[in-house]
């Protein structure tokens, strides 16, 4: 069956071995493929916290856990899904491989500074977990004051200093990226030639390099405070609690788009490629990630409605939130207008965009609800955000994560994974998912307050529901975690460009050469240009 | 053909001429500052927005000495960023000799500032008894706030008098490009200018009148 017709081209994986040749790499490729390792060890541990939750919530009484273990449980599956998993999945991983690849540049503009970022973000991670291993945290994982200063007896300021140090990486990645896009494209690579998932990471890297510090700050204050009681967040002392939401959302909202803008340009990916078509709107679509960016720093007091915040800012931030739904908006609308009269192929990472689309659309809808003066009041704090943001950043981001990773899994291990699994997981992923989110939308409605442990009986058959689904779910991302490890070793070799597929970084070899390209390629047309490639193919 | 590629080549090589042809360290340099900018901006926020929740905040400071020594320090500091854009102007006539004198000016008044500095911190901690968790004026946040700030931007100038030290070190043996320089001096000048927010804001406006 495999056939030796030439001898294996050296490639970034095989030119050097050892635990050495890894730790101490420079090369963006296998720093991907340290946070891969990383940020999956950490998405499965997160995923056993969110496990724990929905077999406690299967009934009305508190009986699995207590209710402090059911704090912690809560809270520590958001700090970790949040801080260790989704803010550093697709741009740390997808990004750091694909970046230089897709500019056509060797490495990342500074390649010291990126394995840095690694291992700032492993000392994070392991200060988060050494909290953890020591009795966890029961703030959630927005830290409110003043229970997170004063109140609450278990281990704040270490998970706090924790997610401090982790944001440097996530500001060093930012600022390389960025001098990356600006400084590095291959020539004739023009702004407007770039792949859009070029567009999406430089976007995401804008507003991590700009909100990061204030989230660093904002901990740093809580752990002083903390520590010393200095007032910052006390009334008494001539603090203000309110204060800390101000800073907290100032990050922590452009940080859903963090998480999910470069879910957007893998998705821009998938969707031309897999319907042979140059994305519909090129430009208003690429320019929707920068609006995001900026429109994503005006909207954090929507967050804070029943925050004693004053009305008239509340109305503001109200109408800016419905402008993001703009550009979301031109989204989902230039990839449906993509897919018209495409000749679209159901291979897996497409199955994976249409998951995105459907599931981002609901999600997004739900959160101009949310962006609703009056109805945000009947649903502050019920599973009805919970299921919004579980809709953005499970049905958005992770599905666009596994999408993308199935489509580049070829170029990046060079071997192609078992394509009938990978279908299959993809629809388990997609029931499992609607069918674990979607009554957290009608109990939310019905006024189930999230971060209950015990809760009346009337609500158990939306939580049996949700329970049944988040195993479906464990079950959707279990089989691709055993096929992915199989394909590395057993799948079949991959072809350098096995979906026909226009970016620069399938016109290298599967897997790269280390210094990714042996000539350094000219662009001569613009992005997703099937077109011409069908001509070559046809004639 | 081949011309027009060989053109394309050379003219969009590196992102294109304009308007971002600067260098990847110049850049990077740009992007830390306004990083680095946001962390300031975070803690003047919260600052102002306590100051402003806080009817009674206190003003302690008497035009003299304690504004007349401020300036005198906010005076040591500008000048230091004059001292630096002289060192960059020579290094950018290749006068590394020069270079090397002026950015060692820059570190003097730098260090002057910082010294100038902790004498006043002293001068707060152990005659005014103001520490970060209390002073006899009132409000308790006054002394927190007052250090956090103040101390944050005397941690950045500490910084960068020994990020300058390294420059004027390797360029006095024939090491780093005008590049190098202009971009210490980059940060050289932010660090001056978040002074001159802190300035008015923490000093100024709690001048007793």
């Amino acid at each position: 069956m495999i056939t030796a017709i030439a001898p294996p081209r050296e490639n970034y994986l095989t030119h050097e071995y050892g635990i050495k040749s890894w730790l101490l790499t420079q090369d963006h490729k296998r720093i991907a493929l340290l946070y891969l390792g990383a940020i999956s060890f950490f998405f499965f541990l997160g995923g056993i916290f969110a496990t724990i939750i929905r077999l406690e919530l299967l009934t009305p009484p508190g009986d699995l856990v207590s209710s402090q273990t059911y704090n912690k449980l809560f809270s520590l599956h958001g700090i970790i899904m949040i801080f260790l998993f989704m803010i550093p999945s697709i741009p740390a991983t997808l990004g750091n491989f694909l970046v230089p690849m897709m500019i056509g540049c060797k490495d990342l503009a500074f390649p010291k500074i990126n394995l840095l970022s690694w291992y700032i973000f492993m000392a994070g991670g392991a200060l988060i977990l050494y909290a953890m291993l020591r009795g966890g945290v029961d703030t959630g994982w927005t830290f409110y004051v003043p229970f997170s200063t004063s109140y609450a007896n278990t281990y704040v300021i270490l998970t706090a200093v924790g997610i401090f140090i982790a944001g440097f990486s996530s500001i060093l990645t930012g600022l390389n990226f960025i001098v990356t896009i600006h400084r590095m494209r291959a020539p004739g690579l023009t702004w407007f030639r770039l792949p859009l998932f070029i567009w999406s990471m430089y976007a995401t890297s804008v507003i991590q390099v700009l909100g990061t510090p204030v989230i660093a700050v904002t901990l740093l204050l809580v752990a002083v405070e903390r520590g010393f009681h200095i007032g910052i967040f006390d009334p008494a002392l001539g603090g203000d609690p309110v204060l800390f939401q101000h800073l907290f959302w100032f990050y922590s909202h452009p940080a859903v788009y963090i998480m999910v803008l470069p879910g957007m340009g893998v998705i821009s990916e998938l969707v031309s490629v897999y319907s042979r078509k140059r994305v519909f709107g090129y430009k208003f679509v690429a320019f929707s990630s920068v609006a995001i960016a900026v429109l994503g720093f005006l909207v954090w007091g929507h967050h804070m409605f029943v925050s004693s915040q004053s009305v008239y800012a509340s109305l503001i931030f109200s109408f800016l939130s419905f402008m993001v739904a703009v550009p979301s908006a031109i989204k989902v609308f230039n990839w449906t207008a993509t897919l018209y009269k495409g000749s679209i192929s159901y291979d897996t990472p497409m199955l994976y965009a249409f998951g995105f689309i459907g599931l981002f659309t609901i999600g997004g809808l739900t959160g101009t609800f949310l962006a609703t003066l009056g109805f945000d009041v009947h649903v502050t704090d019920t599973y009805f955000v919970v299921a919004h943001f579980h809709y953005i950043m499970v049905g958005g981001t992770m599905m666009a994560y596994l999408g993308g990773l199935h489509y580049w899994w070829p170029k990046i291990t060079g071997r192609m994974y078992h394509e009938g699994w990978a279908k299959l997981s993809a629809l388990v992923v997609f029931l499992g998912f609607n069918l674990t989110f979607f009554p957290q939308f009608i109990m939310g409605y019905l006024g189930m307050p999230r971060r209950y442990h015990a809760y009346p009986p009337e609500f158990q058959v939306y939580h049996v529901l949700s329970t049944a689904g988040a195993s479906v779910l464990a079950v959707g991302y279990l089989i691709p975690a055993i096929y992915f490890i199989w394909a590395m070793r057993y799948g079949q070799p991959a072809p350098d460009n096995p979906w026909g597929a226009t970016g620069l970084e399938w016109q290298t070899s599967s897997p790269p050469p280390p210094e990714n390209f042996e000539i350094t390629p000219v662009v001569t047309q613009e992005a997703y240009d099937y077109s011409i490639l069908e001509e070559m193919t046809v004639g | 053909m081949a011309d027009a590629e060989a053109i394309a080549v050379q003219s969009v090589w590196r992102g294109g001429e304009h308007p971002y042809s600067i260098g990847s360290k110049k850049l990077g340099m740009w992007l830390f500052i306004i990083s680095d900018a946001l962390t300031f901006s975070a803690l003047l926020m919260a600052y102002t927005y306590v100051r402003l929740s806080t009817p009674d905040w206190p003003k302690p400071f008497i035009f003299n000495p304690s504004i007349i020594f401020s300036t005198i320090m906010t005076v040591c500091l500008l000048s230091s960023s004059l001292t630096m854009v002289m060192a960059v102007h020579s290094m950018n006539h290749g006068n590394r000799g020069a270079t090397v004198k002026w950015i060692l000016a820059t570190m003097v008044f730098g260090l002057g500032f910082v010294g100038l500095h902790l004498t006043e911190w002293l001068k707060l901690i152990y005659t005014e008894h103001v520490t970060i968790f209390s002073n006899e004026w009132g409000v308790p946040l006054f002394g927190g706030t007052f250090f956090a700030l103040t101390g944050l931007h005397m941690t950045h100038v500490i910084i960068g008098v020994i990020y300058l030290g390294i420059i004027a070190f390797a360029v006095g043996r024939g090491k780093f490009k005008y590049e190098d320089v202009e971009v210490s001096g980059l940060y050289w000048h932010f660090v001056d200018l978040v002074w001159m927010f802190i300035f008015p804001l923490v000093y100024l406006m709690s001048a007793r009148i």
